[in-house]
């Protein structure tokens, strides 16, 4: 049985911004597929009461002194920037209004 | 929507709303809260921002001390639990006033838990649950280009500025208050106001709903008696104490119309719009993001241990009700003219001005009367009017030293809300101070006596009451810059007559 | 004077120190070295030769006004680029970042710079260092200086093979699951993983951040040694730093060289002396194993269970962070961007902007790390993973109970040819099956060369536990002191 399927792929990709072409989602299909079933072993691990690691430093409480510290120039931070006006990132119109915070 | 909506009175007598409130404070710390820069409002774009802030590759984020002391102060506060040991998560989504893409906030392990702030409505008390307090980063500021009104809809382009990018920014969710009935929008605001001052007098936010460094999620719902709560809608965009209350009553107004026309409440997000009152749909449950929260790998976890905790705890100030408890015995008010200080919004301010040097009566007699007029007229914030407590407390100096008159007062304290400088600058410069020259005022009351020769000879006959005639005489002539009693005084004494 | 190109590190440093040559010459003669042989092995992404002069410049300078010198002052290093360096293009392999220069360097890029190390420029690496072959690289393939029809391992394959190459005597690579082993075993050079928070990744392009470490490369162990000195260490930027010093990796290199390995317990890991191997590299193992024996070490077998799981849990791990830290690259800040023809919407330009920036092998693993956080699949992937993670780290940690260090096979096969395994993803994959285990639970590990297959390197891998980096240079020096080091054959 597939892992995963075409439309599975287009969802994936929908959300992670890739335009990603039709012939694209017929070899992602099958090659994710291939991976996902292999990485899927992890599910042979009996680790039901096995803490997760996120971190393999043993380090809490790691902060810094409410000091401010020179950044950029508005030049320099948007000297990388594809397009810019006014001082500011231009970008096309956004679709989406919605924001979570 | 077409439907006509139903009267309040009629829908809080056949169905239970159900609040809850989610609220976003920005932290007043001196930095962002990933990086080294600085906080403060305004400014050019784009000029307080870093390879952190702006998201460029390579950049890490290390958490600001103060702002993790700020928040555990917050959950101390409101009688929260403080975690033994959390983690940032990662919250992801694309907007490109986010700039990594993903905002670092907490998911399943937030900093503070399970409290609780008691409010007062109608002289009662109410015990809102807080469900968490968490911390997370503020996104940058989009300017939309090229639509109408700055509104996202109908604009070509924007720009993005990313000076608030990683402003520490606490969220504060209450758990769901059911059970205040016709009072939720009232219960809903006398929240988020208590809570603003809880911040306040914890000093760790300026607070400003207008500077939205103050900001107001609220979620409504409506069931019938006896029934299960109903699907709650999220109004955003909230950002006034007065809008907080138009929301909810809105938002229950329209939920009753869909639900008595037989319709279903839709789970989902709507926007709040100050000029009309309304609220319109945004995104629904069914197309929300997946954030795919997973622990913030960049940051290791925090484990405030007790004794932190305790110091933190021993070092709070004193909380707003019980403050304002003190303050009324301190200034011998009932219960009712407290209630009107309250809902006035003058408490500080009139705490403000005692400490300048004015008596409560008098500071409580500027801030509830002439101040609170402008405001209500101008529909502004009594703490915005223009005038501080270190003004009005002058100006009561001016009237206590005999300078102003209670009129010549009032028009001094124009002056000082167009801002025309400090109450005595303005006495002085408009020339409103009270004429206290004999001389000059002798010759003002002769002047009226010889005018009005048939009042004086009634004066001298004894009517005494008749003064008042060539009072106001005499103050038309020094255009109210007269001390009235002092004139009386002056008339009596000329025509030889015993006051 | 000798060809300067075919010294170390150690003695760069120590002519440049006396005088006896001066750094200038010695960047000449690297940029040159560049110039002859780099179109053949296309070791560099860029190259930065008035930067690198000036730096030559500044050391000289310092070294006529009588100051003191760095222990690296005037050598030449390459950097993957995966470090950012301020005002140098930095591109991690991608179109996305294509012309990009950065306005701040990584913290490891300062500390070069400090130390007087000349950077020659910046090398080549799979695509966002995800790759095992450098063959991912949007900029096209590097070569291995021991047959350029063959890969040189990666990611960090051009860091690699420019110190195979002779292009440079020291290099930066960064390690998230055997991208600075893996190329140092298949192109006969050492490569060390240090410690996770051993060296700062601040300014390393994160592709999954809790098992990026930046380390050293080099052609002897000493050199690797003193170049982790220089980079390493803790730094307050990178809250995942530890802020403890660095183990003295090169007092222990310079002890592993005396030959003794006397009182040192080495444990052999079972899982990884089986099938998945080729015999060749089996066999190359198993003749170090004799040899550290021989330089008395003790040797024993142990078993780690959960490595067979190291793969899996790390193809989930990986991909998951990777999914979120590539998100920035939307085309708003900084890069590519693509579409944006005044009709389309923003959500459409990024869209077309990433799918025209990634490479296959980078969508691959966003899209893998985005199923593998979503609603619903999270405890079966990713949370499942990091329950292996654990099981990982508790092998290990009982491993060293019983020994020192460990050690294996550092590849399971030599290099192979270009475009052997690129068709098959998950073939790929398994070019990191040793190294994988490591990066899981933090450690530090090592490759070195230990011998030949068929005329192609192998490498010995070391482990051993946190924040005992040294434990590893003092047996990698040891095995060196025995074998030698490792010529390619002329270019
Ligand atoms: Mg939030
Ligand atoms: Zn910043």
């Amino acid at each position: 049985m597939a892992a995963i399927s075409r439309e599975e792929v287009a969802h994936l990709a929908r959300l992670s911004r890739l335009a990603v072409t039709e012939e694209e989602l017929d070899t992602f299909a099958g090659q994710l597929d291939v991976i996902l079933q292999s990485v899927a072993q992890v599910g042979e691990v009996a680790a039901a009461d096995i803490p997760p690691t996120s971190h393999s430093v043993p380090l809490t409480n790691v902060l810094r002194e409410d000091v401010v510290v020179p950044g950029l120039t508005p030049q320099e931070a948007l000297s990388g920037a594809p397009d810019a006006d006014q001082q500011r990132f231009r970008v096309p119109r956004i679709l989406d209004e919605d924001v979570a915070s | 929507m077409t439907t006509t909506l139903p009267a309040y009175d009629d829908v809080v007598a056949r169905y239970e709303p159900v609040i809850g409130l989610e609220t976003h404070v920005e932290l007043g710390t001196n930095t962002k809260m990933f990086c080294g820069c600085p906080t403060d409002f305004g400014g050019e774009p784009n000029t307080r921002v870093c390879p952190v802030c702006l998201g460029l590759p390579g950049s890490l984020p290390v958490a600001n001390k103060a702002a993790i002391e700020a928040t555990i102060r917050i959950g101390l506060a409101l009688n929260c639990s403080i975690a033994e040991w959390c983690r940032f998560a990662r919250k992801n989504y694309f907007y490109p006033d986010m700039p990594k893409d993903f905002q670092i906030s907490q998911y399943d392990e937030p900093l503070c838990f399970d409290g609780y702030l008691d409010v007062e409505v109608d002289g009662e008390l109410v015990r809102i649950g807080i469900e968490r307090v968490h911390l997370e980063e503020d996104t940058g500021k989009t300017l939309h280009v090229g639509g109408a009104t700055g509104r996202i809809h109908g604009a070509t382009e924007s720009l993005v500025d990313y000076n608030r990018a990683g402003i520490p920014l606490v969220e504060i969710v209450t758990k769901p208050v059911p059970g205040t009935g016709a009072l939720a929008p009232e219960v809903a605001r006398a929240y988020v106001t208590e809570l603003r001052d809880v911040l306040r007098s914890l000093g760790v936010s300026d607070v400003r709903m207008e500077e939205g460094s103050l900001r107001c999620d609220v979620n409504t719902s409506l069931n019938l008696p006896g029934e299960e709560w109903g699907t709650r809608t999220e109004t955003k965009n909230v950002n006034s104490l007065r809008s907080v209350e138009r929301a909810v009553r809105s938002e229950m107004l329209r939920q009753a119309a869909v639900l008595d026309a037989g319709g279903k409440i839709t789970q989902e997000t709507r926007h709040f719009h100050e000029d009309t009152g309304d609220t319109t749909p945004g995104r629904s449950k069914e197309t929300a993001t997946d954030y795919r929260y997973f622990p913030e790998p960049d940051l290791v976890p925090l484990a405030p241990d007790a004794a932190w905790v305790a110091e933190l705890k021993a070092a709070l100030p004193e909380l707003p009700r019980l403050h304002r408890r003190r303050l009324q015995e301190q200034w011998g008010l009932s219960d009712l003219d407290m209630q009107s200080v309250l809902n006035a919004g003058a408490v500080e301010l009139i705490e403000q001005t005692v400490a300048a040097g004015a008596t409560p009566a008098a500071a409580r007699k500027w801030w509830l009367g002439e101040l609170s007029r402008r405001a209500n007229e101008a529909g502004i914030e009594l703490a915005d009017v223009g005038a501080t407590p270190a003004q009005v407390a002058e100006l009561q100096g001016l009237v206590d030293a005999g300078k102003l008159n209670d009129k010549l007062a009032r028009s001094v304290l124009e002056g000082v809300v167009a801002g025309e400088g400090s109450p005595t600058e303005i006495m002085t410069d408009r020339g409103l101070e009270v004429v206290s020259d004999t001389g000059a005022l002798t010759a003002a009351v002769d002047e009226a006596i010889a005018a009005n020769p048939g009042i004086a000879d009634k004066i001298r006959s004894g009517k005494v009451a008749a003064a008042g005639a060539l009072v106001g005489a005499v103050m038309k002539t020094t255009r109210g810059q007269a001390d009235a009693k002092t004139v009386r005084e002056l008339i009596l004494e000329r025509l030889g007559v015993q006051g | 004077m000798s060809d300067l190109t075919r010294l170390t590190a150690t003695e760069i440093a120590g002519l440049v120190a006396t005088g006896e040559t001066s750094a200038v010459e010695v960047t000449r003669a690297h940029l040159d070295r560049i110039a002859a042989v780099d179109d053949r092995v296309h070791a560099f992404l860029h190259v930065d030769t008035d930067g690198a002069l000036a730096a030559a410049r500044a050391v000289d300078e310092r070294r006529a006004a009588g100051e003191e010198l760095g222990p690296l002052a005037g050598v030449p290093v390459a950097v993957k680029d995966v470090l950012t360096t301020k005002g140098v293009p930095t591109t991690v392999g991608s179109k996305i970042l294509e012309g990009w220069r950065p306005p701040y360097d990584a913290t490891i890029v300062q500390r070069l710079r400090e130390a007087g190390t000349v950077m020659l420029g910046k090398t080549n690496m799979d695509e966002f260092a995800m790759g095992s072959s450098t063959e991912y690289s949007a900029y096209g393939p590097t070569r291995n200086p021991w047959d350029t029809d063959r890969i040189p391992g990666g990611s960090g394959g051009g860091s690699a093979a420019a110190l195979a190459a002779y292009e440079a005597p020291l290099s930066i690579g960064s390690d998230t699951g055997g991208s600075i082993r893996q190329p140092g075993a298949v192109t006969g050079t050492v490569g060390a993983k240090p410690t996770y928070g051993g060296t700062s990744r601040y300014g390393l392009v994160a592709f999954s951040s809790s098992l990026d470490t930046p380390g050293p490369c080099a052609r002897t162990v000493l050199d690797a040694a003193l170049l982790h000195q220089v980079i390493g260490g803790h730094d307050p930027r990178d809250s995942t730093s530890i802020p403890a010093p660095v183990p003295d990796v090169v007092a222990a290199a310079k002890l592993g060289a005396t030959g003794d390995l006397t009182g040192v317990k080495l444990g052999i890991v079972s899982e990884f002396t089986g099938e998945g191997a080729e015999p060749g590299v089996l066999a190359a193992f198993r003749e170090s194993v004799d040899t550290l024996a021989k330089l008395g070490a003790e040797i024993v077998e142990v078993s780690c269970p959960h490595f067979r799981y190291a793969l899996p849990a790390y193809y989930l791990i990986a991909p998951s962070e990777c999914s979120s830290n590539l998100a920035r690259f939307d085309g708003v800040r900084f890069g590519l961007r693509v579409g944006d023809d005044g009709n389309r919407s923003l959500e459409e330009v990024m869209s077309l902007t990433r799918e025209a920036g990634f490479g296959a092998e980078v969508k691959r693993r966003i899209m893998i790390g985005t199923y593998a956080l979503s609603s619903g699949y999270y405890d079966a992937y990713y949370g499942q993973a990091q329950k292996v993670r654990t099981l990982i780290t508790r092998d290990f940690t009982a491993a060293f109970e019983r020994v020192d260090a460990l050690i294996s096979p550092t590849t399971p096969f030599v290099a192979f040819p270009l475009g052997a395994r690129t068709s098959d993803p998950y073939q790929m994959y398994l070019a990191d099956l040793f190294t994988i285990p490591t990066n899981l639970y933090g450690g530090p590990g090592i490759s070195v060369p230990c011998g030949l297959s068929d005329g192609l390197p192998v490498g010995l891998q070391v482990m051993a536990p946190t924040m005992a980096d040294d434990r590893m240079y003092r047996v990698a020096a040891a095995l060196e002191s025995v074998v030698g080091t490792f010529t390619p054959p002329a270019l």
